[in-house]
């Protein structure tokens, strides 16, 4: 009897631990089922909808689910995680397949997360939208994957040059006469370094691969040159632009005009250098503008020139699509759909200066307040997006094959590292 | 002398088939109740051990998204793991470090334990404030040490301007190979020094007293007495605390991950990181497996055959 009933526990823990095993690896058709690829309404039937996004752009997306648990029956909770942490914690959810309903992802990341299928398809549901050809199209191309789209725009932040209006008067500058090419910037940054003491006349990621893309890749596209092919396959950053844009920071850093821990910045202390008010002028986000004031330094806005004018600008920020596990994804896109509205554009961006997600309300009535966010609002035209499936790997990951890149050409062998640079990146780029 | 012979008194005793049948019934109860008290950790262990490291390897054979199902593709995995330059330059590092740390954080633990082993006044506060990094979390003590070290928040390089050991800009977790290296080991040391310590003070403290006092009888110097006595007697417990040492220090991610960020150009970049970044940044969870099982197999043996050699010596 009693080994009759040991013969029966060990049936049955075997059984449990053979169906938690099958559970972890099995296919689990259940949630996305029967959700993508349908143009389904919106619904606001009071579902409460979870919605995860990086510490970078929480303040916006706990501003939109804010404004909109205010008027809708459905309730959006706003989680927020370390910029650093954000993207295992999601490829960690997806193979738990615990994903949110709805989740936000810088928007270079968004190819990635299109193509392994972590959002769902929301082709129909954004073609039967009003106002979808006046969404930001650098960030609608982003995320599409094979022709389908998955996810639409949630901030935009683009890259601006940013200059401290004292320092500039100080060095005998014109506070409302920024640089038109880069050479002009490397000649009024030299200006204000001449002031001495512990000012220095520009400040960059050396250290951030993220930080340099974003604020070097303007000038190579505004002196006519590219990045990436528009597949993201290979690279092309063995270019003369490239070339060239990567030898005028390396002459700042080389003479002193750019802060030594240029060279260490890897990100985390960028902001807090510029707001110091002991840097003349430097390329950073735009959404920066507001925080660098709050700490009593005058900012003038930019747009960032080539080596011999044109401009440009990184079309950043995050992406946000609906968790491909979730059950709730009329309910998402009802709040989607929702945050590309004039209502939310106007009364919940632009009210806090940042950057509309529509084209067409770049000028408002917030908006016209000040000349500064008129010319960052106008730059989305003219900025671009870069688009690969690997960008992560290849590019904003600190031992990326471009951090490696970008660490030769600034302070090493530059004439070496752009093209052994060039092969490296392809490789990862290429890699399945 | 005085010899006993003992002879077994083991009468063949012929029990009643009843009394047969009670004895075997208790013993198969026994049997039962070591298995129900066994059950619990054997169920932990099979669940949150050996079906894990199962799914590791199975997941190694195969290209594994995050969400459509796996693909065999075995050995692809592991002979991907060749052509990674990645690989290679963090598996150098890791067993550079491996070396560095070991060698490094036994010295400081075992002069820490040696000072305070015996009472005397005071000692408890030292042994205390010698543990106490400990109480701090690894990745907080990380964090810690970052923004001690800053130049732009931190004390440390204001501090050194101070006294004119350094001039001008230093960045001391990403200014050059070396100095990054450096600030981890030093916080490594600071926070593992002392729980080795307390390791080491057990097993000083199990040596009897009088062999001590038979050696300083017999004229036995302070160096002669560590040499011959301290640490051959100390054997089992270095054997421990080594393991402890390499097991940790070739699976180091933290203090990188958060100080260096695996640089500058890489050169701080350990194996497990890399482990992160194709399982968490490629989204190749397959690779990652594969890296993991390489990892495992050559840590098994490394403790097998340090553990073995330590104990045959110390028998």
């Amino acid at each position: 009897m009693a080994r009759y009933r040991a013969r029966r526990v060990v049936a049955v823990t075997a059984a449990a631990l053979l169906m938690t095993v099958a559970a972890a690896c099995g296919n689990d058709d259940d949630g996305a089922s029967g959700t993508g690829g349908t143009a389904a309404a919106s619904v606001d039937d009071g579902a409460t909808l979870t919605l995860w996004t990086r510490a970078a752009t929480e303040s916006v997306s706990k501003a939109y689910a804010e404004k909109y648990n205010a008027t809708h029956k459905n309730q959006v909770q706003v989680t927020a995680y370390p910029n650093e942490e954000y993207p295992a914690k999601l490829a960690s959810a997806a193979g738990a397949k615990s994903l949110p309903d709805m989740f936000a992802s810088d928007v270079v990341f968004a190819a990635q997360y299109a193509s392994q299928g972590l959002w769902l398809d929301i082709t129909d549901r954004f073609d039967a939208l009003d106002v979808k050809d006046k969404v930001a199209p650098a960030h609608v191309k982003a995320a599409t994957w094979e022709g389908k789209n998955y996810a639409v725009p949630h901030t935009i932040d683009m890259s601006v040059l940013l200059y401290n209006k004292d320092l500039y008067a100080k060095a005998g500058l014109d506070p409302n006469k920024p640089p038109t090419t880069l050479k002009e910037f490397a000649e009024q940054a030299r200006a204000v370094d001449k002031l001495g003491g512990d000012v220095n006349g520009t400040y960059f990621g050396g250290n951030c691969g993220g930080c340099v893309e974003f604020t070097f890749w303007p000038s190579v596209w505004a002196a006519g040159g590219d990045v990436l092919d528009a597949e993201g396959n290979n690279a092309k950053i063995d270019s003369k632009e490239m070339a060239d844009v990567f030898a005028l920071y390396r002459s700042l850093y080389d003479e002193g005009v750019a802060a030594p821990a240029s060279k260490d910045e890897a990100g985390p202390t960028w902001l807090g250098a510029l707001q110091n008010g002991k840097v003349g002028i430097a390329p950073g986000p735009s959404v920066w503008l507001g925080l660098i004031e709050e700490k009593g330094v005058k900012m003038g806005v930019a747009p960032i020139p080539g080596p011999d004018g044109g401009e440009s600008t990184f079309v950043g920020g995050d992406a946000i699509g609906i968790g491909a596990s979730s059950t709730k994804a009329a309910q998402a896109w009802d709040f989607l759909s929702w945050t590309m509205s004039d209502e939310a554009q106007i009364e919940v961006i632009a009210k806090n200066k940042g950057v509309p997600t529509r084209t067409d309300l770049a000028s408002n009535k917030y908006s016209s307040a000040d000349p500064r966010v008129v010319l960052i609002n106008s730059l989305m035209a003219k900025g671009k997006t870069p688009y690969a499936r690997n960008f992560n790997a290849s590019f904003n990951d600190p031992q990326s094959p471009w951090l490696k890149t970008v660490r030769g050409a600034l302070f090493g062998d530059a004439a070496s590292a752009l093209s052994s640079g060039n092969s490296d990146i392809t490789k990862s780029l290429q890699q399945s | 002398m005085m010899t006993t012979v003992i002879t077994p008194l083991r009468e063949e005793r012929v029990e009643p088939p009843a009394a047969r049948r009670r004895g075997l019934r208790r013993q198969t109860r026994r049997a039962w109740l070591g298995v129900a008290y066994a059950s619990p950790t054997a169920v932990m262990v099979v669940l949150f051990f050996l079906v894990p490291l199962a799914l590791v390897g199975w997941m190694s054979l195969h290209r594994w998204p995050l969400l459509a199902p796996p693909t065999l593709n075995a050995p692809d995995n592991f002979t991907g793991i060749g052509d990674n330059d990645l690989v290679r330059s963090a598996t150098w590092f890791t067993i550079k470090y491996t070396v560095i740390i070991t060698v490094l954080l036994f010295t400081v633990s075992l002069g820490l334990a040696l000072l305070v082993q015996h009472r005397r006044r005071g000692v408890g506060f030292f042994r205390t404030a010698f543990f106490l990094p400990m109480a701090v979390g690894f990745a907080s003590a990380s964090l810690l040490f970052l923004g001690l070290l800053s130049d732009e928040i931190g004390p440390v390089s204001d501090l050194l301007r101070k006294v004119g050991l350094i001039d001008g800009y230093v960045s001391w977790t990403s200014g050059s190979a070396n100095s990054a290296l450096g600030s981890a080991v030093v916080l490594v040391l600071w926070r593992f020094a002392g729980f080795n310590m307390l390791i080491l003070l057990t097993g000083l403290q199990a040596i009897p007293p009088e062999i001590y006092e038979a050696a300083r009888v017999d004229g036995a110097s302070r160096w002669q007495t560590f040499r011959r006595i301290t640490l051959p007697l100390l054997r089992p417990t270095i054997a421990l605390v080594l393991t402890l040492m390499v097991t940790g220090s070739l699976l180091a991610f933290d203090q990188f991950w958060i100080l260096t960020r695996g640089g500058p150009d890489n050169s701080t970049t350990s194996l497990v990181m890399v482990i992160y970044r194709e399982a968490f940044i490629r989204l190749d969870l397959g690779s990652a497996a594969a890296i993991s099982v390489v990892l495992l197999v050559v840590l098994v043996a490394f403790n097998v055959i340090q553990l073995g050699v330590l104990r045959r010596r110390s028998n």
